[in-house]
């Protein structure tokens, strides 16, 4: 493999790791309150308002039905608005974000309903507000659960930057797609697909030794 | 466990109601017309079977159930009609225990008594003298940076009482708090809160289905069946003269005395053909609980009885007595009235042929 090759396969590389790292913390950023809100505004929640509920969870559903190709192409417009371009890198990052919020905001909604609800109770009795709730109870407890989730948002965010490739997004993806398939070069073929599984495993591991790290809920810990 | 009612009631339940709506229109009554006062710095036990609304009326004390109708009182303040902010600071004033110890498995022993305080604002070197405090006085100082998860059932509870006490309350809520450990942590989980209420005053309510917690550190006991309560007082009284029938069926085998099993596995429901012994408890309590009554049904009756098992134990400090006995069925009827009449309870447990 030439050393053209090489720098092109580094450069791919350092394109999807910038892509899924600043769609991943924009996703958390605003899927991790959305996720939150989605569990603690159901009926006889805590802040319970059924019909706020409905809603995002209409618009929640309706976003993860699109197949992520149609999104890229279809919010071109909002792209443009937001990124200031519709074609490169860091106009994929928007659509990306798009996908990962909805995703992120199921899998944190289902970590925090796992919380037992003898804790919330607990914290009533306490006389807890409901945002101290769920700043000292119900995210701490579901961290476990939301680091797991995160993980899996991540490792689904390295499979979807494959495909902004079709608005110019470049990554990984798009050179395998471009010299792997297009200019039939199987070695750059292989190599993308070799470099993604290195980085979904690394991915899953760091998001599961997180996960154990932060879950105290059995006696493995004991004499850490 | 002497009475200190002088600061009258700490907490009053006032014809107090409560309903839920079920599914379709009809309601559900939990509790109807309930009438208590808690007096201040007592241990008072509400005992009832599971459904029999003991658990919704502990939950209105802190405003976790609101009432339907009628009002409860926690010192001084009407709890069901509190707004939000005024019901958070009468929770700082009423710790709770709970069954399942509800504590948090992220957060250490320290990081579990500290966060009632964090919620309440306190600067973070008050929580520290604080809990370390809390921790020593339940005697857990060598566990204070273990998690939960590391920790055995009275150990949590024992985390559970001293965050429950973090706060300062007025008045601790015990809901069936002993009820998920063993008999022996159960003995050492209640005599830390008898400890607590001498040591600190603190007004103890519990709800339980065990009558031998009861027995054990309450003054006072109450007794609740399909959401009324049937029965209240100081629990000797109760436990001495039982007046309703869902007492007297807790108050039967709590003191653990069982027939020998060559006894038990012979025992029949009704009496058979021929000569028979009817076997029957004895319930010594009041002012001839320790006179010799066995022996003058003997002497001026002329029946023999057979002693199968027997115990007297103390009820504060009152002596409180349990026999099991076998008279000749012939006579028994006879033996029973003599009991009754000097104020003692009998109940037929059987025949054996």
């Amino acid at each position: 493999m030439s050393a053209n090759l090489i720098n092109m396969l580094l450069e791919a590389t350092l394109q999807t790791l910038y892509m899924v790292a600043v769609s991943g913390a924009l996703g958390t950023l605003l899927g991790l309150p959305l996720g939150t809100y989605l569990a603690v505004s159901q009926r006889g929640e805590l802040l319970s308002s059924p019909a706020v509920n409905k809603v995002l969870g209409l618009v929640v559903n309706a976003t993860r039905s699109v197949p992520f190709i149609i999104l890229v192409v279809a919010i071109i417009p909002f792209t443009r608005l937001v990124a200031g371009t519709s074609i490169g890198t860091t106009a994929a990052i928007v659509p990306l974000t798009i996908a990962a919020v909805p995703f992120i905001a199921r899998l944190v909604e289902n970590a925090i309903r796992e919380v037992d609800s003898g804790l919330i109770e607990a914290a009533r009795a306490m006389g807890a507000t409901p945002l101290q709730i769920i700043r000292k109870v119900l995210i701490p407890e579901a961290l476990p659960g939301i680091a797991l989730g995160l993980t899996l948002a991540v490792v689904s965010l390295i499979g979807y930057s494959a495909m902004v490739g079709a608005v110019g997004g470049e990554g990984l993806g798009d050179l395998g797609i471009r010299y792997g398939y297009q200019r039939f070069m199987p070695e750059v073929m292989l190599a993308v697909v070799v470099i993604l599984i290195v980085l979904v495993q690394l991915v899953q591991s760091l998001g599961e030794g997180l996960a154990r790290f932060v879950d105290k809920r059995a006696p493995r810990n004991r004499g850490r | 466990m002497a009475d200190r009612q002088t600061s009258g009631a700490a907490i009053t339940f006032q014809n107090l109601g409560k309903s839920f709506d079920k599914k379709g229109s009809s309601q559900v009554m939990a509790l109807e017309g309930v009438n208590l006062d808690v007096p201040a710095g007592t241990i008072t036990g509400i005992i009832g079977r599971s459904g029999a609304g003991k658990s919704t009326l502990l939950r209105m004390v802190n405003g976790l159930e609101q009432p339907t109708s009628g009002t409860v009182t926690v010192a001084g303040h009407d709890v069901g009609r509190a707004g939000a902010a005024e019901l958070r600071r009468i929770r700082r004033d009423v710790g709770m225990i709970f069954q399942h110890f509800n504590l948090l498995s992220s957060r250490t022993v320290y990081g579990n008594v500290a966060l009632p305080l964090e919620i309440a604002g306190v600067p973070s070197a008050e929580i520290k003298r604080r809990v370390d405090d809390l921790i020593a006085r339940v005697g857990l100082e060598a566990l204070s940076r273990r998690y939960p998860a590391e920790l055995s059932g009275g150990q949590k509870q024992r985390v559970g009482i001293a965050r429950a006490l973090a706060t300062q309350p007025k008045v601790l809520l015990s809901d069936e708090a002993t009820s998920a450990l063993d008999p022996e942590t159960t003995q050492t989980v209640l005599k830390l809160l008898a400890d607590i209420n001498r040591d600190l005053g603190l007004t103890i309510l519990l709800i339980t289905h065990e009558m031998a917690v009861v027995r054990d550190i309450a003054s006072h006991v109450a007794v609740i069946d399909g959401g009324r309560i049937v029965e209240a007082g100081p629990t000797y009284d109760v436990f001495a003269d039982p007046k309703h029938p869902t007492t007297r069926s807790f108050l039967t085998g709590i003191t653990g005395i069982t027939l020998p099993s060559f006894i038990a596995g012979r025992l029949q429901a009704e009496r058979p053909q021929g000569p028979s012994q009817e076997v029957i408890r004895i319930t010594f309590a009041g002012r001839h609980a320790t006179d010799p009554m066995l022996a003058r049904l003997t002497s001026e009756l002329g029946i023999a009885v057979n002693i199968l098992a027997g115990a007297i134990e103390e009820i504060g400090a009152h002596p409180f007595g349990n026999l099991l006995v076998s008279v000749e069925a012939e006579r028994a009827a006879e033996a029973r009235a003599y009991l009754e009449r000097h104020e003692l309870l009998t109940e037929v447990l059987g025949y054996v042929g």
